[in-house]
């Protein structure tokens, strides 16, 4: 995936050499990507200098791909092939997308993910967001002047486990290392901390153009801490667009409409609202297929009365927020305002009068999120010295469980934990001589399962008959950094093991994502080839590099000769680097890794002994 | 995933205490807590260790994982105490042995009606200062019981009690969360 230059065998690369980093919001209206360059974290833009891409994908007959402006240019005259605001369906099934009826769209109800009928032919919102993807990868990769080396990716806080899955995913599939899921309000935190010197308590209120996302963090010296997250993953700008829709129709007392008219009333209707951000009304002119005039005149007060239970739909989860914070309004020392739909002066009045307090604009609403993934993915790449680096942590936004009898929810792991995070729990078997149990895992807040959204089912085999309730099945859930969900199930007195990575029923195996890659290459198979052995290449001189480093650092941790095992297999894995042979790489790096997983596990222990250490000494210098 | 390494296996049987440097007692400075976590996760996040080798990253969060649950034990007054008494070999068994003396549970029964009846933020807000001020009071005896008189098997109960208050006020949040909508 990383296509970072290889020195020669032997040769590591320059120490001061910066690694090639990005951080992309990909946003239900508009992605962007940004970087870190001479220290100032800044938007990239494309070659006619404008920094936003719209998040519109279009598909035509010859199998070519349009995105951006030009595909935004025709959401109107090809609206079955133009896909905006695709984030909305990520991870989503048919019966999740709502107002479908409202779409110009040809869903298809796909197991898993709901699937888009185009000329291009059927597409997963997992693809549709790869070619949004791919563009922005283009763009850094020519501003940056070569092959990046990892991207950070932001994500709604309040994404579930399907759709952040699908969204590694589609980062996957454009060919992009990810160094992190990061979560938009934490990124927008960090972009806003880092330039105020921040210190306290701080609100992110995160009104994007598809989801609404509040976090409270606690942030000190050096530290971001989610203390709690919230948030409404189908709430956004498109639903005030929607609104504004509806009142068109009735307005104009319209007939069903066709996929075109629907499309450009669409556009008129966000136009409106965007022109109602700064005036006190906005003209509406349309010309239908049918020959039929639209001319209306909206006026903010309308529009405010129209969208006012959207207005009040963000409440709620700022109260829960607050409430799961355990603090009060009066602690709050500021309130960060991020999207783009943050600019609705409705939306504004209300962060204002619930916080008590002015809300916090001095930040680009459109950009912030981006800047804050850039400055995480060049702190991510190793491009910081230790002290000017921080520490983030955040948590998962919904609680994960289990299915129990009677379909209800057995929570496991509580929302608002830190992450990562493992958390395991016992059952047991109902039925004498039960020799499989089938595990459901679900997420959410509801009691029932059928409340929440199903993750997973996967099922432990060949226990042997006993007793009903004798059997005991530990089953470990296990959250990593990017707040993905991996599953494994162990009975105890026989040792059956059952383990999945939580991603079959919303997303795609594995092998799905070979295929698309493959299928995305129309060059010959040798480019396919090449491609995964300068991958192989790349990921093994990083790991030669990190064990020479580790030895050098904590070789003292080690037996003589345990440290002659660990350079037997670093200098077998230099050899395989100079062969074109893909798969002896590939033995050589996971050779090296099984040989170095007692030292790793010896050095974060050291790590441990050294925070403890270090501490020690302040307070004796105290 | 592969078996736990040897010396991974020593930092997960090490005490959530030892962890973080503190000395086994209910009493707790909270704010050495903090500085130690921070000080510890600094170096082990995964954050830390994004582009080393598989083992170093599933090292490191391994140790994470390990870090943040110590954390959360320590931090909540009700799980450290929980905590102290497994490492005393006492096990508060919620599940298995709900014998209350009956004092506590009348007492009880009677702050679920005043929640049941609680109609606004005013009611609820007086019920969750009270809960608050026997969840304090608790704490204290707890600390004496098992940080002086070391009379574990008084401070099991004493936490039990703290269980069903905790529980109580998971009821509480439930029902402000109503009232907001």
């Amino acid at each position: 995936m990383a296509l970072l230059q290889i020195s020669e065998p032997g040769q590591s690369p320059e120490p001061h050499q910066r690694r090639l980093a990005v951080g992309i919001d990909l946003g239900t209206t508009n992605s962007l990507v940004a970087t870190v360059r001479s220290g100032v974290a800044t938007v990239l833009p494309d070659a006619q200098g404008r920094a936003l891409l719209p998040s519109i994908v279009r598909f035509l007959p010859d199998g070519a791909v349009e995105v951006g402006y030009s595909a935004q240019a025709h959401q109107a005259d090809d609206p079955k092939n133009t896909v905006a605001s695709v984030k909305r369906y990520m991870g989503r099934g048919l019966k999740d997308v709502m107002h479908a009826e409202n779409t110009p769209y040809d869903f298809l109800d796909a197991p898993g993910m709901v699937q888009l009928r185009t000329a291009g032919g059927a597409k997963s919102p997992v693809e549709i967001s790869a070619e949004i993807l791919k563009v922005l990868r283009a763009r850094g990769e020519k501003a940056l002047n070569g092959g990046l080396t990892g991207a950070v990716i932001t994500v709604p806080a309040y994404f579930d486990d399907a759709q952040r899955q699908a969204t590694k995913d589609a980062a996957r599939l454009a060919g992009l290392n990810v160094l992190r899921l990061l979560n938009e309000p934490t990124a927008a935190a960090i972009a806003y901390g880092l330039e105020n010197a921040a210190e306290g308590i701080y609100a992110v209120f995160d009104l994007g153009g598809g989801t609404f996302d509040i976090s409270i963090l606690r942030l000190s010296k050096g530290v971001f801490e989610v203390i709690a997250t919230s948030g409404d993953a189908a709430l956004g700008g498109d639903d005030w667009d929607q609104r504004v829709f509806c009142w068109i129709v009735e307005a104009a007392k319209l007939a069903p409409l066709q996929p075109r008219d629907m499309r450009l009333l669409l556009v008129k209707a966000r136009e409106a609202k965007e022109r109602l951000s700064g005036h006190a009304e906005a003209r509406i002119t349309a010309r239908l297929s049918s020959g039929e005039i639209v001319d209306l005149t909206l006026d903010a007060e309308t529009f405010c009365g129209i969208t006012e239970h959207l207005v009040q739909k963000t409440l709620a989860p700022v109260r829960k927020a607050l409430r799961d914070a355990r603090l009060d309004i009066e602690q709050v020392k500021g309130v960060v305002m991020v999207g783009g739909a943050t600019r609705m002066p409705q939306i504004q009045r209300a962060a204002a009068e619930f916080f008590r307090r002015d809300p916090l604009n001095n930040l680009d609403p459109d950009k912030v999120v981006a800047l804050g993934a850039a400055m995480q993915a060049d702190a991510l790449a190793g491009n910081k010295a230790q002290g000017e680096d921080w520490l983030l942590l955040d948590v998962i936004p919904l609680s994960l469980g289990i299915e129990v009898m009677g379909g209800l929810a057995e929570r496991i792991v509580p929302r608002n934990t830190t992450i990562p995070c493992a958390k395991a729990q016992e059952f047991t078997t109902f039925k004498d001589g039960q020799t499989g149990m089938s595990f459901h895992v679900v997420q959410g807040e509801r009691e029932l399962v059928a409340d929440c959204r199903s993750l997973a089912r996967f099922e432990l085999k060949g226990l042997p008959p006993m007793a009903a309730g004798a059997a005991r099945v530990r089953v470990t859930f296990q959250v990593d950094a990017d707040g993905l969900l991996s599953v494994s199930a162990r009975e105890k007195t026989t040792g059956a093991e059952a383990h999945v990575t939580v991603k079959p029923s919303y997303g795609l195996a594995d092998a799905d994502i070979e295929r698309m890659l493959r299928d995305s290459y129309q060059h010959a198979k040798e480019d396919m080839q090449a491609r995964a052995l300068n991958e192989h290449r790349v990921d093994a001189q990083r790991l030669i590099d990190a064990t020479r480093s580790a030895l050098a650092e904590d070789g003292s941790l080690l037996t003589a000769e345990e440290i002659a095992d660990i350079q037997d297999k670093v200098s077998f894995l230099e050899h395989a680097v100079t062969t074109p042979h893909t798969r002896a790489i590939k033995a050589a790096s996971d050779a090296l890794n099984r040989a170095t997983e007692e030292f790793a596990a010896r050095r974060m222990n050291a790590s441990v002994r050294r925070a403890l250490a270090g501490r020690s000494v302040e307070n004796l210098d105290a | 995933m592969s078996k736990t390494s040897a010396a991974a296996a020593k930092a997960l049987t090490s005490s959530h205490f030892e962890l973080f440097g503190l000395p086994p007692a209910f009493s707790l400075d909270l704010s050495s807590l903090d500085a130690a976590y921070r000080d510890i996760q600094s170096r082990v996040h995964p954050d830390r260790h994004a582009r080393a080798g598989d083992a170093e990253r599933r090292a490191s969060m391994q140790m994470t994982t390990r870090v943040n649950e110590a954390y959360r034990t320590l931090r909540s007054p009700v799980r450290r105490a929980r905590y102290l008494l497994e490492l005393q070999g006492v096990d508060v068994g919620f599940e298995t042995d709900t014998a209350m003396p009956r004092d506590f549970l009348v007492q009880q029964m009677e702050l679920r009606e005043q929640l049941e009846e609680a109609k606004d933020g005013a009611a609820l807000d007086a019920l969750n200062r009270s809960l608050n001020s026997q969840k304090r009071d608790l704490e204290r005896q707890i600390q004496e019981q098992i940080d002086s008189k070391r009379d574990f098997d008084h401070a099991k109960t004493l936490v039990r009690k703290l269980m069903f208050l905790d529980r109580l006020g998971e009821e509480l949040d439930a029902a402000y969360a109503a009232l907001e909508g």
